[in-house]
């Protein structure tokens, strides 16, 4: 049956174009979530516009992983066809939308990393990725300018818009982490020029949210201990329950095209 | 041969203005080539290529476009053409053609301000009413009906109106 969970070969350059691609449509999905529910018109459609840009990153990323991997699957099979284990995404944009300052601050925190990652990425010895990363790049910093202004609107707003995006600055802070973190796997694309050190762009993106986070009068947390594990597949219990949902008409159907 | 080598330039010049006239499905008063989406015809042993350049990664008028020109160029009598997208170089609004700008304003939508695609976190913008022309004008959405444009209003004459955003 094709609803069998497929078998991915990871190759680094596999695992990395999935990691990227994951990251992409993990978060999109739950910005696709708001859809008919944000608190205005205006960003009902930035919600599902930024989400459209991040779906259009993903399946850049997974045609190319499927390429590369030079096997069976393609951009749908990596999608629907893989058990939450088999998710590469950062713990951070798989968090559960909350409030809208939360979906706000988590997407701040992913924009302010994706615009840095992406423009860095221009520069990759491997020409596929420098181009999706020169699209992202455009992309990243739109979302990343609309996030700042909601986290100083919301952060120096009205007192309880400002504890709301307290409490989300608080809550999702122990995710950030991994957007920096490097494996054994990733380091040999590092040193290859295909893939940018992320560690290295650590202090730039901390500028970058403190500068913002300063002007809304909020305030990031002093604790320094970080959740990993998505990388690798080890992820919240929010995952499994987002995939449920994304890979029901796959599972139900399988094959089902229209 | 010499024949084969006129009639591949002649194929490719009858295929580019086949494809050129093909509309943006959600801006029909503009051509894929007024946008900078089209980028390059090719042809190799009497097979046409296309290439096409999306706007934005996830633009659904992609796929649409793409239809679009394979039926053009069919109707041109030129058989099975392919149609490709490249990523790179990446697509700018600084492409897009003067004619292009000055259709979109006609049409009600404020061209893209030229050279202007890099971003200042909090900056200003100054974006002229397509209606009268005024630069009284304030951002109401930065994300509007479509991925490459915002919403936008006229305090002079009131009208909203759509800006084709800077990218």
């Amino acid at each position: 049956m094709a609803a069998a969970n497929i078998v991915v070969s990871e190759t680094p350059l596999v695992l990395y174009a999935l990691r990227r691609g994951d990251d992409a449509l993990i978060l999109g999905h739950r910005l696709s979530e708001w859809c008919g529910h944000a608190p205005a018109m205006e960003e009902d459609m930035a919600l599902a516009n930024m989400g459209l840009d991040l779906l259009g990153q993903a399946r850049e990323l997974y045609a190319y992983a499927a390429k590369v991997e030079g096997k069976d699957n393609d951009e749908d099979k990596f999608a629907y066809l893989r058990h939450v284990r088999q998710y590469r995404n950062l713990l951070l944009v798989e968090q559960p939308n909350g409030d809208f300052a939360r979906t706000m601050v988590r997407q701040f925190f992913y924009a302010a990393f994706a615009d840095l990652y992406w423009r860095a990425m221009m520069a990759s010895a491997d020409p596929t990725l420098a181009a999706i990363a020169a699209k992202s790049e455009k992309e990243s910093a739109y979302h990343l300018r609309h996030t700042s202004e909601w986290i100083v609107r919301l952060g120096d707003g009205t007192e309880e818009s400002h504890r709301r995006a307290q409490t989300a600055i608080d809550d999702l802070w122990a995710f950030t982490g991994e957007m920096f973190a490097v494996d054994g796997s990733e380091r040999g694309l590092i040193d290859a020029g295909i893939a940018t050190d992320p560690a290295v762009l650590q202090p730039r993106w901390l500028k970058t949210v403190t500068g913002v986070v300063n002007e809304a009068t909020l305030s990031l947390p002093t604790s320094s201990w970080m959740q990993q594990g998505g990388r690798s597949g080890r992820h919240s219990e929010h995952l499994g329950h987002l995939l449920s949902e994304l890979q029901s008409l796959q599972r139900t159907f399988p094959g089902a095209t229209w | 041969m010499v024949t084969s080598a006129i009639s591949d330039a002649d194929l490719r010049q009858r295929a580019w203005a086949a494809a050129a006239q093909v509309v943006d499905p959600e801006i029909p008063v503009l051509t894929i080539a007024d946008l900078g989406v089209l980028r390059n015809v090719a042809v190799h042993d009497g097979h046409v290529e296309v290439a096409i350049t999306p706007t934005y990664s996830g633009c659904p008028a992609m796929n649409m476009i793409a239809l679009e020109i394979a039926v053009a160029l069919e109707r041109e009598g030129i058989q099975r053409p392919r149609v490709r997208t490249v990523l790179s170089p990446a697509w700018t609004t600084d492409w897009m053609s003067e004619d292009g700008r000055r259709k979109l304003k006609e049409y009600g939508i404020a061209p893209p301000l030229p050279g202007s695609s890099r971003r200042a976190l909090f900056g200003e913008q100054m974006v002229a009413c397509p209606q009268c022309g005024s630069t009284e004008t304030e951002l109401l959405s930065e994300f509007g009906s479509t991925s490459c444009k915002a919403l936008w209003r006229c305090k002079s004459c009131r009208e909203p109106f759509d800006y084709f955003k800077c990218h």
